[in-house]
């Protein structure tokens, strides 16, 4: 009989006391003799029944949720009926299948991306190999690097960052400079406050990344790799270095990888704290060593990047796609998605919703699938009122819209985002004028200072909002919100301040009436702002 | 320690003591180290006053100029760099770091609250430490568990589903922990 239990312990469940759960069960296991061995893994994605064990006995797959650290004992006799202990109570059990398909959380998921996240150890290298890791690589080395960059390209593979570029364009772009010394950069500064996919994927199976950054730079060609990790993700930096300090043992890193010839390493830098830096040319001046404000396109990174050399800047999950088209076929990748963008996107489900937690869903189905099949609704019998997609570049939307599909274009014509991911929902204690405003005070607060409409625009529009929460706007307020809004969006210098509006204008479309109340019946209908009550 | 006055009977009473230049003495041991690993490199400005504030806690003025003077890079651009970015701080914590992420999800699901709970309890505003040096509080944008909003982190771990009341609970508990050692 081989038995396993194993713990989710990334961020999420360690913030849950993962960490007193798996001592609490070892200490179980050891005193009761059981010949069963104990695992961390990463997050499954079900946070909203964390902390999360799994016990594997042959092949039988249980999944126990919410399993605090008292609980663990009770729970291991109770499985294992031990001295006639009864079974765990049936609240403990999360799924009994291995595919975990029967708990309606991971019904309509489709796991690419995040196949191996809270299934194997983030630390083992061996782990990863089992689940068929580094396959894609081997395909990959064994082709050209055109055909890989065509099959990234057939698998309409689109960045997963936010702004959806066609990731074999950008690749195709990168590869045809003459500079023979280019550079390769992972974007995990995920600065989007409500977003956490690349904090999971990095924290729970990092080799995937670096398999697809790998990948990446066969076929651009590129010698070194840097992946920009935020500060505020230090778990994360601890996987990807010690999966960087396995890879390159085991000869995935290095010089002539894998006896293809290919030479390529990674090296981690540390966000230090600036939003702005997930902007890609503010990135690279980080990198570099200077103050991370962003510069004028183009040149754009793949003419000229870090050092002037040509540089290929991707996300995290753009990266992590990459060794699926690789063993699925760009074909199949491109199948799962929609005619205009193939593959699968990672959501952070968040706020008044009863099932959080990470999530990955085909590109296409809608946001009300994800928000009321997967997330089972709004919680404590309250009302939906808008899910705000994108963060502080995203935008708010009401119920009518919930049958948008989640795509690039689609979710743009809305004036939202798609958006690196963050999808948070709120019901009708929610105020949506405190909500522009909290996104506004975020984008105000984390503005580099370069440009004049980012730096003043915003402050401005944060007066404006913060005016009109207190009870003292009045009806040219709107329209002054407006004007302002218009000019950042169109004369900023970066991302940052052309969508630094997008969260008060899709309210001001969608919530007009909310705006109405407080300024005319100086009446906050949900309550918030302590001003009007 | 005043010099001897020169001989002759000019000489004026001084009205600045000269005591060696600041930086006269080579760096400590353990700031070299950190120096040492970087010389020549090009890329690791924002590496170097991440590893002296790891070693400190905060960026201490010395420590910045050494590094000025040993990297060969200019003091304004370490300084810009290092005030650019909000990781770094110029003076030392408290012992115990309380941030209270504010990002989305944490916001709606009530992190104003208890930010505000917090500065009363400790009689601090955000960004300062307590007066026994026990405390510094914090507000950051998003830790990334915003399945488990709001959240608080104390001393590096995380705390979920936080209440006003609970965080002041865990800010008492983690008080009465700290009280009484060095």
């Amino acid at each position: 009989m081989r038995s396993t239990i194993k713990v989710g312990t990334s961020t999420c469940g360690l913030a849950t006391g993962a960490e007193a759960t798996f001592r609490a069960l070892q200490e179980a296991v050891s005193e009761t003799g059981l010949a069963v061995s104990t695992q961390r893994t990463g997050c499954l994605g079900a946070c909203h029944r964390e902390p999360l064990v799994e016990i594997v006995v042959d092949g039988a797959h249980m999944l126990y949720g919410p399993v605090t650290a008292d609980r663990a004992r009770a729970l291991l006799e109770g499985h294992f009926t031990l001295h006639g202990a009864p079974p765990p109570p049936e609240d403990w059990v999360v799924s009994r299948t291995p595919d975990r398909r029967d708990y309606a959380f991971f019904a309509p998921q489709v796991k690419v991306t995040t196949a191996n996240c809270g299934v194997i150890d983030p630390l083992s290298l061996e782990d990863y190999l089992a689940a068929g890791g580094y396959e894609g690589l081997r395909r990959a080395l064994a082709m050209s690097p055109e055909a890989v960059v065509a099959a990234v390209t057939d698998g309409r593979l689109r960045g997963r960052g936010g702004a959806g570029y066609p990731t074999g364009l950008k690749w195709k772009i990168c590869r045809s400079q003459p500079d023979p010394l280019k550079y390769l950069v992972c974007n995990a500064d995920e600065g989007d406050p409500g977003a956490f996919m690349d904090r999971t994927l990095i924290e729970s199976d990092p080799h995937r990344v670096l398999e697809g950054m790998i990948i990446a730079a066969h076929g651009i060609g590129a010698r070194w790799g840097y992946a920009y990790v935020r500060a505020e993700y230090p778990l994360a930096v601890k996987h990807l270095e010690a999966a960087i300090a396995h890879a390159r043992d085991a000869g995935y890193l290095g010089t002539d990888i894998l006896g293809s010839g290919l030479d390529f390493d990674v090296i981690v830098k540390e966000g230090a704290g600036a939003f702005v830096c997930g902007e890609e040319t503010a990135l690279m001046h980080s990198i570099e060593g200077r103050r991370g404000t962003p510069r004028m396109r183009p040149p754009y990174p793949a003419a000229s990047g870090l050092w002037g050399h040509p540089t290929n800047i991707n996300n995290v999950e753009s990266y992590a796609s990459v060794p699926s088209i690789m063993t699925g076929g760009a074909e199949w990748f491109s199948s799962l998605g929609t005619c205009e963008s193939g593959g699968t996107k990672t959501f952070a489900l968040a706020g008044a919703i009863q099932r959080t937690g990470l999530v990955e869903v085909p590109i296409g189905v809608s946001l009300r699938q994800v928000i009321f099949d997967v997330g089972g609704g709004i919680r404590d019998g309250r009302s939906f009122k808008a899910v705000q997609i994108g963060g502080p570049s995203g935008g708010c939307l009401p119920e009518s819209l919930l049958d948008t599909p989640v795509d690039y274009g689609p979710l743009r014509a809305t004036g939202a985002i798609m958006g690196s991911g963050g999808m948070v929902v709120v019901d009708d204690t929610t105020c949506m004028v405190d909500l522009a405003r909290y996104f506004l005070s975020f984008t105000q607060d984390e503005s580099c200072g370069k440009c004049i409409p980012c730096r003043i625009g915003t402050r401005k529009m944060l007066g404006i909002l913060t005016k009109i929460t207190r009870g003292e706007g009045d009806t040219a307020d709107l329209d002054r919100l407006q004007k302002v809004a218009r000019t950042i969006h169109t004369t900023s210098l970066c991302g940052l301040g052309q969508t630094a509006p997008n969260p008060v204008l899709t309210t001001l479309r969608y919530f007009e009436d909310e705006y109405a109340a407080h300024i005319h019946d100086r009446h906050c209908p949900a309550g918030t702002c302590t001003a009007l009550r | 320690m005043m010099p001897a006055a020169a001989s002759g009977t000019t000489a004026r009473p001084r009205k600045t003591v000269y005591l060696g230049h600041p930086l006269a003495e080579p760096p400590p041991p353990e700031l070299l180290a950190i120096l040492e690993r970087h010389r020549g490199r090009s890329d690791v400005l924002v590496t170097v006053l991440q590893q002296i504030q790891a070693q400190y806690g905060y960026l201490p003025e010395r420590s910045v100029r050494y590094a000025s003077r040993e990297l060969g890079i200019p003091l304004a651009r370490l300084y810009g760099v290092a005030t650019f970015y909000n990781q770094f701080r110029f003076t030392p914590p408290g012992r115990i770091q309380l941030q209270v992420c504010c990002g989305t999800a944490c916001h709606v699901g009530g992190a104003p609250a208890i930010v505000e709970r917090l500065k009363a309890h400790l009689q601090i505003a955000e960004n300062q430490t307590t007066p026994d040096g026990i405390f510094t509080l914090q507000t950051v944008f998003c830790v990334g568990c915003c399945s488990l909003a709001p959240v608080v982190i104390a001393s590096g771990a995380a705390h979920g589903r936080m209440t006003p009341g609970g965080a002041e609970s865990l800010v008492r508990d983690l008080g009465a922990a700290e009280e009484g050692r060095p």
